[in-house]
């Protein structure tokens, strides 16, 4: 039975728990022995077996019987008590394919009947299923023979099948046990513990997890080394017997004893780094209305958070309300009043507030009387009624400063940021005024959509102690905003991730999906004991639980109550790459360079003014609510980028609309139609296209498209994709899409090579590029944009915490495309892609190419797409074509450079001391440039400079694009041609499919402007590479 | 628990004091006007018989004393919520000890009292708005933010968040409660903007109802178990537009009070009494 137990994940990280219980030197040295003699009997038949049988089958037997008595125990988790051999072969059974498991049982319940005799027929049958079994497991049966004393070599194979049958005489036996338990719905508790037992011991490393409850007990779970969070998690959801397990995580202490919230996607090994396995259940997500938890023991469960959150002073509450709370909890403990048996006394074991008066018991004893008649669910219920009004109620609160310097404290609710100062509530962001969260070094910066009457957008910026702290209050408000605000998280390319998820972005259920699937319980009401917190508390399924007083609990609980969310850098960098079904480094790497890029590309903002932004933190409120972007606070970049289309003028009316657009949400109508040519661009896009949830990651909405204006001029579009590789030091552009749209009366073809080398030059865009090169100092920073478009479209940006400084200037020979790539050289994806229309600034003058579109993705690029794409880039380059467009791509394919980067900044040593660690200096990234150019281009490069008219900027922003566009006007000739460049950055998690956003931002510039065309797409990509080391 | 459960503006009892003599020539004003101390005891005898017998609640009237000449304004000594009585510092050291005899009398009704001990600190009750779900304070001439800090301890359930008010003597010269979620405020840009202010803090959308008279906003709600939505406010013939706003308002016991000579001290129709709800078992 333990087969059927275990979930799928749980079957395969079981077989690494086995070590602890290993132990047993003598038994395990037995066993291996008794194994291969049964074994040989395989190939034999049973005839073999006499020697070796006798000594099998007597310890067989007797494990068997022992297990017997004890399995009621072992069922709860004693593994302990198992003979190792046992465990051994338990564990290799389930390790094991499921079929192979199934057949097991089959065979088992067929065996079963025979009873402990069946030993012997079981090898034959197992003799069957061997091959595949042994295939799989002999790894680690090798390390169990080696492990054990005296087992033949050769024999292992054998050793292994004996094993696996010896498992099934087991199942046999447990099969009846486990019936019953399988009678409930899911894999209990007992998969849990069972297995590990019974799994071999050297199999797969094995760590003991401690987790403490909220009711104060300790669960203890063997897990693999390997094992990542959602394992354990799902083992204590299980031992819990909690199905809306989404409100909750497991917490750690870090090395500086910080909450760190355990990221389910990634391995503990990893996030825990050296701490102790010990764990803390906790509720993660408060629900707003607990009265819409659909199970009562999911609402008991939030009521011993709260307990503790109170007990601990987290949740501050008056006197009467601790009184009140006080009396619902005694009420659900204790059942009514009784006079005769509830004296002052019974309440020295409940703690219901920081500091109990003796007045404060009277008093809850007083209202305990009045509670008569009140089931513990409805007692817990109405505990969740008064608890939830508590203004503290699920508020995360975090140590920061303003501007100023002044300690304030930031709290992240469902609603949105608090700020509070002195327990004043200085300030509110609710998350539909937040576009976008971001931190840098230990700067946590959001940025506010202006109001009715505002025409910019503003950004507070807050200093925390360190980069973590940073880290992990944007990862918490990034986590709470996807829960809260939004119907479904942003997904990953594939679906399997959904449930898990990376850490810079919350792929678990939002409290939507949540809710729907809580719906859908059906199951009568799971019986659960309610125990006070000062008592031994009992497992679920009856295991020993190690019961730690009230107190103690509530001190950690209350201090892993924290929420906080690992904040491994570099883990956090590199780790969730791997998940997404790449797999292959490679691509990763790719990725992440040109996750980087953008996001040097996007971020080389200075750091915040403090005259300008610290004000706002300031006490009066209404002073500080906001601030122009413009100029004032945000970075270069942002001001640049971000800037709304505030200065667009007459001509560019189109822009404005769509600027606006933009800034708001991005919107999935919008994006929607695709150009014929833009969706043939590249494979990636087309795969998970871009609904509205799509775009919505990936967001942003790129791109703006200029107009043109004259009519009889044709319209160029270009998609220049570049790739650019970062030298050391310099930051590179994320990858950015320049789309623009020239109008050449004449086709003319300006020279592309020059707007190429331009851009080369620049990276970041004309604007951008600027500011870029300013930073050369590593930081980390993310960004969120936190719109909920209809569609989530957040975006997350994280940079990885070294940044390197973009490079604008392309390194000499960094990337052939780009240098080489001149205009001729590429050839067009055209349409592909990436529509994005690109003007070119024919005047030499003007800024010729400022529309870029960068897209700009996370550190951890993992996404698919990228992959695609990459693929493309390169090797070959040359991939072509075509799409309706006629136009020829070339590619140069810009070799991938990879480079380390190793930045020393101030700030950075500073976090290294304090956090010490592991925290790897070097980064690697990967930056391509591809540039797409249009055929009709080539050749016509323009040479001649025309008269500039007009030349316009305009920028909006999106969850997560940013948009600038660039309009050119100029007369050559006689003709007057518009160029419009787009520069679209785009700026992406993992999750982000950012050649969807791409292709997006070009169909949406085509659509823009039907009657350019595009010339060129330049895209430039900057991904990190994760290293796995680093965590 | 009455706190948590209690519909909002639900109120047993009152505690109001009389106008001392030295009213009409000694009581602080932010501009200089005569008042008729006759008038004004009128005033302020119907105003306590509305309360007592139109609405039935529990008045506790204290004396006056000649000391101190502001001392009708009772709501400045006090913030009770729930069970828990804040005892204040008036931000005008003549009205210091107005807050002793507003203790005695809190006491006397089991509150839990609450005082400000902190020399730094001062908070006039006229600034400090609860609408039933958090506090807003404003940060006045007479309330600093230390004394806004000592109301959060004292109100840990709720929040409270600070209000700058840039003109009028108090938060609540130009605004009220005026029912449940709806608060009643000025039409002058000091409070509308004040007004914005406690939109952006709270996690609640509440309904304005804006007047044109400033202090005319100030208005008294209550829900009565027997009379559902209670509004004492402003008279038509002190303030017509404003008086007409609120005569729109449905469902709600209307009942105008006179309050021509109290203003001119600045008093409004709030500052002269304190609401407690009791349970009836206390």
């Amino acid at each position: 039975m333990t087969t059927e137990v275990g979930s799928e994940t749980e079957v395969k990280k079981e077989p690494e728990k086995a070590e602890e219980q290993s132990p047993a030197p003598e038994q395990d040295a037995q066993a291996p022995a008794a194994e291969p003699k049964a074994e040989a009997e395989l190939p034999c038949g049973e005839t073999a077996p006499p020697g070796g049988d006798g000594d099998a089958q007597p310890k067989a037997a007797s494990p068997e019987k022992e297990r017997k008595q004890k399995e009621p125990s072992a069922g709860k988790g004693i593994s302990r008590f198992l003979p190792p051999w046992l465990k051994r072969q338990k564990s290799q059974s389930q390790a094991e394919p499921r079929e192979a498991e199934k057949e097991n049982q089959e065979k088992v319940d067929e065996q079963q009947q025979p009873g402990q005799e069946s030993a012997p027929k079981s090898p034959v049958s197992e003799a069957k299923e061997a091959p595949g079994e042994e295939l799989k497991s002999d790894d680690k049966d090798d390390k169990h023979s080696i492990g054990s004393a005296d087992t033949q070599p050769a024999k292992e194979e054998k050793g292994d099948e004996s094993l696996e049958r010896s498992a099934d005489v087991k199942e046999k036996e447990e099969s009846k046990c486990e019936e019953k338990k399988e009678e409930g719905e899911t894999p209990k508790p007992d998969s849990g513990t069972e297995k590990p037992l019974l799994k071999a011991a050297k199999k797969m490393k094995t760590v003991m997890c401690h987790v403490t409850l909220l009711d104060g007990s300790q669960f203890p779970c063997e897990v693999e080394k390997r094992a990542k969070g959602h394992f354990l998690f799902f083992k204590v959801c299980e031992h819990l017997n909690l199905l809306e397990k989404d409100y909750f995580g497991l917490s750690y202490k870090d090395a500086a004893d910080q909450k760190c919230w355990l990221d389910p996607a990634k391995e503990i090994k990893r996030q825990i780094r050296n701490s102790p396995w010990q764990f803390a259940f906790n509720v993660k997500f408060y629900p707003p209305d607990p009265s819409q938890l659909t199970e009562d023991i999911t609402r008991y469960l939030l009521c011993l958070q709260l307990r503790q959150d109170i007990a601990s002073g987290r949740l501050p509450c008056s006197f009467v309300t601790h009184s009140l709370l006080g009396s619902y909890t005694l009420q659900a403990e204790l059942g009514d009043y009784d006079p005769s048996e509830h004296r002052l006394e019974y309440l020295s074991d409940f703690q219901f507030a920081p500091t109990q008066t003796k007045e404060m018991e009277e008093k809850v004893v007083e209202l305990h009387k009045n509670h008569r008649g009140m089931t513990p669910a409805q007692a817990d219920a109405q505990f969740l009624e008064n608890a939830k009004k508590l203004s503290m109620y699920g508020v995360d609160l975090h140590h920061a400063k303003d501007s100023e310097g002044v300690d304030i404290m930031l709290g992240v609710c469902a609603n949105g940021l608090l700020v509070y100062k002195d327990r004043l509530r200085i300030n509110r962001f609710a998350w539909p005024k937040i576009l976008k969260i971001s931190y840098k070094r230990s700067n946590f910066y959001i940025k506010i959509r202006p109001g009715e009457t505002e025409q910019f957008e503003s950004s507070v910026g807050f200093k925390l102690p360190n980069h973590r702290s940073a880290k992990r209050l944007w990862k918490v408000c990034v986590e709470h905003h996807t829960f809260f605000r939004l119907v479904t998280p942003e997904q990953p390319p594939k679906a399997r991730f959904l449930t898990l998820g990376s850490k810079f972005r919350y792929s678990g259920r939002t409290q939507a999906q949540t809710r729907q699937a809580s719906s859908l319980i059906d199951r009568p009401a799971p019986y659960f004991e309610r125990t006070s917190s000062k008592r031994v508390s009992r497992s679920l399924d009856g295991a020993p639980v190690v019961s730690v007083s009230d107190q103690a609990l509530r001190g950690d609980s209350s201090v892993a109550g924290d929420k906080e969310n690992g904040r491994e850098p570099a883990l956090e960098l590199s780790s969730d790459s791997k998940d997404l079904d790449k797999t292959q480094e490679d691509v990763l790497k790719h990725q992440a360079s040109i996750s980087e890029l953008k996001r040097s590309f996007m971020e080389s903002t200075p750091e915040p003014r403090p005259d300008q932004w610290d004000k706002r933190l300031t006490a009066s409120p209404a002073t500080s609510l906001r601030l122009q972007a413009q100029g004032s606070l945000e970075e270069e970049i942002t001001s640049i980028l971000f800037s709304k289309a505030g200065f667009c003028s007459g001509p560019a009316r189109p822009f404005v609309s769509r600027a606006r657009a933009a800034e708001g949400t991005v919107t999935a109508a919008s994006l929607p139609v695709a150009m014929g040519s833009v969706e043939k661009t590249p494979p990636t896009t087309d795969g998970p296209l871009p609904d509205s949830k799509d775009i919505g990651k990936s967001a942003e909405d790129k791109q703006r498209s200029g107009t043109g204006e004259q009519a009889e001029v044709e319209i160029e579009e270009t998609v220049v994709i570049k790739e650019v590789k970062k030298a050391p030091k310099t930051k590179d552009v994320a990858p950015e899409v320049v789309v623009g749209a020239a109008v050449a009366e004449e086709a003319k073809k300006e020279k592309e090579g020059e707007a190429e080398e331009k851009e080369d030059k620049r990276p970041g865009g004309g604007e951008a590029s600027s500011s870029s090169d300013s930073h050369s100092e590593s930081e980390e920073e993310a960004e969120y944009h936190p719109q909920v478009s209809s569609v989530s479209v957040d975006q997350i940006k994280e940079e990885p915490e070294e940044e390197e400084p973009k490079q604008e200037a392309p390194p000499p020979g960094a990337d052939p495309i780009a240098s080489a790539a001149p205009p001729r050289a590429r050839e067009e994806r055209g349409a592909a892609s990436e529509g994005a229309a690109d003007e070119e600034a024919h005047n030499g003058h003007t800024e010729t190419r400022q529309g870029l579109v960068s897209v700009e993705e996370d550190e951890e690029e993992e996404e698919e797409e990228e992959e695609e794409e990459e693929p493309r880039l390169n090797g070959d380059v040359s991939r072509t074509e075509t799409e309706r467009l006629p136009q020829v791509i070339c590619c140069s394919e810009p070799p991938v450079v990879k480079t380390e980067m190793v930045t020393i900044s101030d700030t950075f040593a500073a976090q290294k001391t304090e956090i010490s660690t592991k925290e790897v200096p070097i980064v690697h990234t990967e930056t391509k440039t591809i540039t797409y150019e249009a055929a009709q281009l080539d050749g016509a490069g323009d040479s001649e400079p025309g008269v500039l008219m007009t030349a316009q900027t305009i920028t909006s922003e999106s969850l997560c694009t940013t948009t600038t566009t660039h309009i050119t006007k100029t007369l050559k000739g006689g003709l007057s041609e518009t160029r419009i460049e787009k520069r679209i950055v785009i700026t992406g998690d993992s999750d982000i499919d950012h050649d969807q956003a791409l292709a997006q931002a070009i169909k949406e510039a085509k659509e823009q402007h039907p009657d350019m065309s595009v010339t060129r797409v330049v895209v430039h990509k900057e991904t990190e590479l994760a290293e796995e080391g680093e965590d | 628990m009455t706190a948590l459960t209690a519909p909002f503006g639900r109120f047993t009892h009152s505690v109001v004091r009389a106008i001392p003599a030295s009213f009409g020539e000694g009581a602080l004003r932010t501009c200089s006007a005569q008042v008729d101390l006759a008038a004004a005891l009128r005033e302020h005898e119907h105003y306590v018989a509305v309360l007592k017998h139109r609405l039935g609640l529990q008045v506790v009237e204290l004396p006056a004393d000649e000391s101190l000449p502001d001392c009708v304004f009772v709501e400045d000594a006090a913030v009770v919520c729930g069970d828990t009585a804040l005892v204040t510092r008036p931000g005008a050291p003549s009205r210091r000890k107005e807050t002793e005899a507003m203790k005695q009398a809190l006491q006397e009704l089991n509150l839990n009292i609450v005082e400000m001990d902190d020399d730094s600190a001062t908070l006039d009750g006229g600034d400090v708005l609860f609408t039933g779900r958090e506090f807003f304070v404003g940060l006045s001439t007479r309330t600093n933010q230390r004394g806004a800090e000592i109301l959060a301890d004292a109100f840990k359930d709720y929040t409270v968040s600070p209000v700058p008010v840039l003109d009028g003597l108090h938060l609540k010269s130009f605004c009220s409660m005026a029912g449940p979620d709806l608060i009643a405020i000025g039409s002058s840009e000091p409070a509308q903007k004040a007004f914005k202010v406690m939109q952006q803090m709270s996690d609640h959308r509440y309904d304005k109802l804006t007047v044109s008279d400033d202090i005319a906003a100030n208005c008294v709600y209550m829900n009565l178990p027997d009379k559902g939505h209670v509004l004492l406010y402003c008279t038509s013939e002190e303030y017509p537009e404003s008086a007409k706003v609120f005569e729109k308002l449905k469902d709600y016991t209307l009942i105008p009070v006179s309050n021509s000579e109290k203003v001119k001290v600045d008093g409004a129709l709030t500052c002269c009494s304190v609401f407690i709800n009791k349970k009836l078992e206390n």
